[in-house]
């Protein structure tokens, strides 16, 4: 396994839109924090519900506030959700799934069962539960979110990990001395570490995708903080006479999971070509 | 005096589980049955078989990657299953292994400096990076390869040179013993030359022994001092490699002989053991009679009654054949 080059990336078109939409994300919300064109809380009575004009590009919502500054701040939101969501998931899910590969025996039982059990669920469903128990707010549908994601990486990173285990170079690491705790970090974890990146960009576009549901039913991010997701709620009172307000967060949505993706399943493409035959 | 056998091995016994019928009972499968052997320093031994003989679940024992069912392997007069875990790591240094695929054996995402250091992270952790570079750069010189070999990785190596960076590795800790499965059967038959010419410099310049393991006779030949000929988890003939091969007196390792058409080439084509039927006759391997008397051309009727144990029969020779050279 070879690390892609940019010239490889190029050749791949599906690839290079999902890397170029979602860096223009990237950038968006980086801009965010320091600029937008009218700050995002800002409301102005006189002003409202405007279509697109060359004031307010993407039109005002009820309160007269820019719909384009909204967005640009919700980019934020669904970036940090994004971020951590994934990060928990991976973090703790890895953990598992290494550790219940290497131990085997009881310990793999216990953790792939459980595995089983979380992932029985569906996941909206489940962060609906947890956010329902612990309260509505956007640390509570992350870490909702985050949760459903672990069970993702334990069984991947399980499966990975054994085929990598059964390989003769871990053998020689052993007859080198190693133990098996070194090993996982030294040789386990730097082969499986292509697969997790690929599955971590899809489980990205799943938690935007998530939080934008949670935040749709009010369960996530609270009043003033954007969130496309709440937009598109708000918006729905609103809808047949300015569909504009729901028609940009949603396109937003859209944009930003299929730019995740087509990232993901390029990189997979790229990383595994066994898999692009198989499918093709 | 002779002096103390580097490795002795007794009564070696590992079983691996057959996959159960529904409601039958669990049946095991013997790898390896009650093997004896011992390595005095400096002569390397062979150890020849077919496939499915138990050659590699020996060498993993020996290595102490696999504990056994049964038996003892001692190094230098230490038992390696009686050590605590920490004990036996460092222990290691001692004894290093090769692989047979030279393509799985390396990590294909690390370097080939950070490979062959490898067993100096256990061994001698106080180096300095620039004293792992050095004697990195050493071994890659021992083996034949260039110094800038370090810096790449193994995909960018033939079978042949990735051979020799599994061999740089091995050699590292400056051990008594290599254990090398199989180390030329993945190869090239032009190549497979070229290392064990390099193995065998390597045992005249470090004082190297080799537990070698081939089902190419010709291979073993080249290399060892002695051979043990396996059958079945069982050493079924042993002696020097010049006497065995040249008068082989178990019919086992008669018919094996008998398949080479030509022990002085390299030649990869039939040098593989004969194709007798080694997997119809496992309801054959009951516990009383020779193993191999279902396959034997010369079974009598004591033979399939009472199983011939591994005796001596000639100063330095030994095989499990009621008819010995015969």
């Amino acid at each position: 396994m070879k690390f892609p080059r940019a010239a490889a990336i190029m050749q791949r078109p599906a690839l290079a839109a999902g890397a170029t939409i979602t860096l223009l994300l990237a950038m968006v919300a980086l801009v965010s924090l320091v600029w937008t064109p009218y700050p995002y809380t800002d409301m102005n009575i006189a002003m409202r519900l405007q279509p697109p004009s060359a004031r307010h590009w993407l039109g005002t919502d009820q309160f007269g506030r820019d719909i384009l500054s909204m967005l640009m701040a919700g980019s934020r939101n669904s970036f940090a959700v994004g971020f951590v969501a994934v990060g928990i998931g991976l973090g703790i899910g890895v953990a598992l799934g290494t550790t219940a590969a290497v131990r085997g025996g009881i310990v793999d039982d216990v953790v792939m069962r459980l595995a089983d059990f979380t992932f029985a669920f569906p996941a909206v469903l489940s962060a609906i539960m947890i956010t329902a128990w612990l309260g509505p707010g956007a640390v509570n549908a992350i870490i909702a979110i985050g949760i459903f994601n672990i069970p993702v990486f334990a069984r991947l990173s399980r499966g990975s990990a054994l085929q990598v285990l059964s390989r003769d170079f871990i053998l020689a690491a052993r007859a080198a001395g190693k133990g098996m705790a070194r090993i996982t970090v030294e040789h386990v974890l730097p082969n499986i570490a292509g697969i997790l990146v690929v599955q971590a960009t899809i489980q990205f576009a799943l938690a935007i995708l998530a939080e934008a549901g949670l935040a749709y039913l009010g369960l996530g991010t609270q009043p003033p903080n954007p969130s496309w997701g709440r937009m598109l709620n708000e918006a729905q009172t609103f809808m047949h006479r300015s569909p504009w307000l729901a028609i940009f967060p949603g396109a937003a949505i859209a944009l930003a999971v299929l730019g995740f993706n087509l990232l993901g399943d390029g990189l997979r493409d790229l990383i595994d070509p066994k898999l692009r035959r198989a499918r093709s | 005096m002779p002096a103390p056998p580097l490795v002795s091995v007794e009564n070696l016994v590992r079983r691996y589980p057959l996959p159960a019928a529904p409601f039958g009972r669990r049946r095991h499968v013997a790898a390896v049955d009650g093997v004896n052997l011992t390595i005095a320093p400096g002569r390397s031994l062979g150890i020849v078989g077919e496939s499915g003989s138990g050659k590699s679940t020996l060498a993993r024992l020996v290595m102490a990657l696999e504990r056994p069912d049964a038996g003892t392997v001692r190094f230098r007069g230490t038992d390696l299953f009686a050590l605590p875990p920490d004990e036996l790591r460092r222990m290691r240094r001692g004894f290093q292994m090769v692989f047979q695929d030279p393509y799985g054996s390396l990590d294909p995402r690390q370097r080939v400096e950070r490979i062959v250091a490898e067993p100096l992270d256990v061994a001698e952790p106080q180096l300095t990076r620039r004293e792992r570079a050095d004697r990195v750069a050493e071994m890659l010189a021992a083996v034949g390869l260039s110094a800038d070999a370090a810096t790449r990785y193994p995909h960018e190596f033939s079978g042949g040179q990735r051979q020799r960076i599994a061999l740089a590795r091995a050699l590292i800790t400056a051990p008594d013993l290599i254990v090398a499965d199989e180390p030329v059967s993945a190869l090239d038959v032009s190549v497979q030359a070229q290392v064990l010419n390099l193995l065998m410099d390597l045992q005249e310049t470090r004082g190297v022994t080799y537990l070698f393991i081939s089902h190419n006779l010709a291979v073993v030949e080249h290399v060892a001092d002695d051979v043990a000929v396996m059958y079945r988890g069982r050493i079924v003939e042993q002696g020097p490699a010049a006497e065995l091969f040249s008068a082989p007196a178990h019919p086992y390792t008669r018919a094996l002989v008998e398949a080479v058409p030509d022990l002085s080439s390299f030649d990869g084509a039939g040098s593989h053991p004969p194709a007798t039927d080694a997997d119809a006759d496992v309801e054959a391997d009951s516990e009383s009679g020779c193993p191999f008397a279902p396959r034997c051309p010369r079974a009598r009727a004591v033979c399939r009654s009472e199983r011939p144990r591994l005796r001596e029969i000639a100063p330095g020779r030994a095989a499990a054949c009621h008819f010995p050279g015969e």
